[in-house]
């Protein structure tokens, strides 16, 4: 489903990724770890096509990302959910706008809009916030809806760029079980994670890397920095 | 775009109007001022106009006919004269009207009533006073008279003198102060409309830029530029209507209370009547002006943002 191949980021002198090769399949959940810096956001944004690599090629459902055009970028954007850090909602939108808008975006009807965001708000607890702006909701009420908006199109994959990284435990603990589910229903899930605790809840494939390399690939879910 | 789309677009354009607070507010207090100073632009071409003609209708030359010319021969002068493209109007006072004009100018002295009295008849000369559209035309229309030969009845000529020499050098001076009044007018008016933009865009742009992660967050989600554009195009648009509007509303009491304060600095130009007789005219010109500031400040300014 995606492969980077010996994929090489540079910003000026810094090499922020070094020649990684890895591939994930469908249906996988993988969980990317690394010290600050060693270029697990740089990963992720090279598979978002946010950044373009300065060698190799990454390969998502055997199409060159960095031969997409601009115009074609957001097309393939909606095949892929993303969760990050710090939420980023939109903040003159309330929790139901938010989740709404990426089906606004990927152009669904409004009964489809109606239907599917009251299920969805459902699934991540939060129906009844349904109304709130994220200035007033909690930091896991904000990651859920985050959550909701990255599965509410159907995505082939989420990425999660360190998702739990501002929760609290009990928050974390119910955002890894959601993402669980949710790979369990066959959505392919990469997050990004310092947290050894959401590596071990998780008990899948690890991959570590270290100073922009790829330094160990584990199946049976080692967390080893 | 589908009917939906555009319908999302308006409404997400007009929410973020109205949840953008104070910058929604600074946005249309900023237009306003924006607004007010193009608005002002309009009143202060119309009274430069308004002045520059009232300068050059006073501007004349004035042709003089021997006291044995018939009416009928200087009516066909005056028939030949207003033939001419580049003159505006031809104005006839026969020697009697002169003579019943003089009296009038000077009904107060004695002395020089008497004196005509003395002269016995009437010593004063029919003449044509000819306006042209441009005052720098007068030399052409003098020429034309001095040259054509059907100005002369039995080979006589019938035109005694032209008061254009004498007053060349006031004429030329005249010419050459309006075209400069109406160079600088132009020139202000240029200056203040593009200060005015400029403040305008600053202003749209701090609004957009303040929602740059926003505007990041949609691409992510997998929005097109377009739908992205959209919205922040139509809060411009809301802002700049908003904006025509309050200025259109305080232009009437703005006008009749300088109309009040004003009366007879401008030389008869009445700023409240040109308000409420060009109320389209400006309408139109505030209110597009308006939505075109609103509309293109917002694209240039997201412009940035939606890059891949």
């Amino acid at each position: 489903m995606i492969y980077f191949d010996k994929v090489t980021k540079r910003y000026g002198d810094t090499t922020a990724l070094e020649e990684v090769t890895l591939s994930v399949a469908p249906k996988e959940f993988v969980s990317i770890v690394g010290h600050s810096g060693a270029g697990k956001t740089t990963l992720l944004k090279l598979l978002l096509a946010e950044e373009r690599p300065s060698d190799g090629v990454v390969f998502f459902e055997s199409v060159d990302v960095n031969e997409l055009p601009s115009s074609a970028l957001h097309h393939y954007r909606r095949k892929i959910g993303m969760v990050f850090q710090d939420f980023r909602l939109i903040p003159n939108k309330t929790a139901y706008e938010n989740i709404a808008f990426a089906m606004e975006a990927a152009g669904r009807t409004d009964s489809e809009i109606a239907s599917d965001v009251p299920y969805i708000l459902e699934l991540v607890n939060l129906a009844d916030k349904a109304s709130r702006f994220p200035d007033q909701l909690s930091g896991g009420e904000k990651q859920r809806i985050a959550i909701g908006r990255a599965i509410i199109n159907q995505p082939d994959i989420i990425i999660a760029d360190e998702p739990t990284g501002n929760l609290d435990p009990i928050n974390t603990y119910e955002v890894v079980e959601i993402l669980k589910k949710i790979n369990e229903l066959g959505t392919t899930i990469i997050i990004t994670t310092h947290n050894k605790g959401v590596v071990d809840a998780v008990g899948k494939r690890v991959i570590t890397i270290d100073r922009g390399k790829l330094v160990r690939d584990d199946t049976e879910g080692k967390f080893v920095l | 775009m589908k009917w939906t789309t555009i319908k999302r677009v308006l409404i997400a354009g007009a929410k973020n109007f109205v949840r953008g607070d104070a910058v929604s507010v600074a946005t249309v207090l900023i237009m306003t001022v924006t607004l007010t100073l193009i608005g002002s632009m309009i009143f202060l071409s119309a009274l430069l106009s308004f002045t520059l003609n009232t300068i050059t209708n006073k501007i004349d030359v004035s042709v003089y006919f021997v006291t044995t010319a018939s009416e009928a021969d200087i009516l066909a002068v005056k028939n030949q004269i207003e033939s001419l493209p580049q003159v505006e109007s031809v104005t006839y006072t026969s020697a009697a009207d002169a003579l019943t004009a003089f009296r009038a100018r000077h009904a107060n002295d004695e002395l020089t009533l008497q004196a005509l009295d003395e002269l016995g008849g009437n010593p004063l000369d029919a003449s044509l006073s000819v306006h042209a559209k441009d005052p720098s035309e007068y030399g052409s229309i003098v020429n034309f008279l001095e040259a054509s030969p059907a100005l002369s009845a039995g080979g006589t000529s019938i035109i005694d003198r032209i008061n254009y020499a004498q007053n060349k050098s006031a004429i030329d001076r005249l010419t050459l102060a309006t075209q400069a009044m109406r160079n600088i007018g132009f020139a202000i008016v240029i200056l203040f409309a593009i200060a005015s933009i400029l403040i305008a865009f600053a202003t749209i742009r701090l609004a957009i830029y303040t929602a740059k992660d926003e505007i990041a967050v949609m691409r992510l989600v997998g929005a097109s530029n377009a739908y992205i554009q959209g919205p922040f195009v139509v809060t411009g648009i809301i802002a700049g209507i908003i904006a025509a509007a309050l200025v259109l509303l305080i232009l009437w009491p703005a006008t009749w209370y300088v109309e009040t304060k004003t009366i007879g600095w401008f030389g008869g130009f009445n700023v409240a009547s040109y308000y409420s007789s060009n109320f389209v005219l400006i309408f139109l010109i505030l209110m597009g002006s308006g939505i075109a500031l609103g509309a293109i400040a917002s694209v240039l300014a997201i412009h940035r943002y939606l890059k891949a």
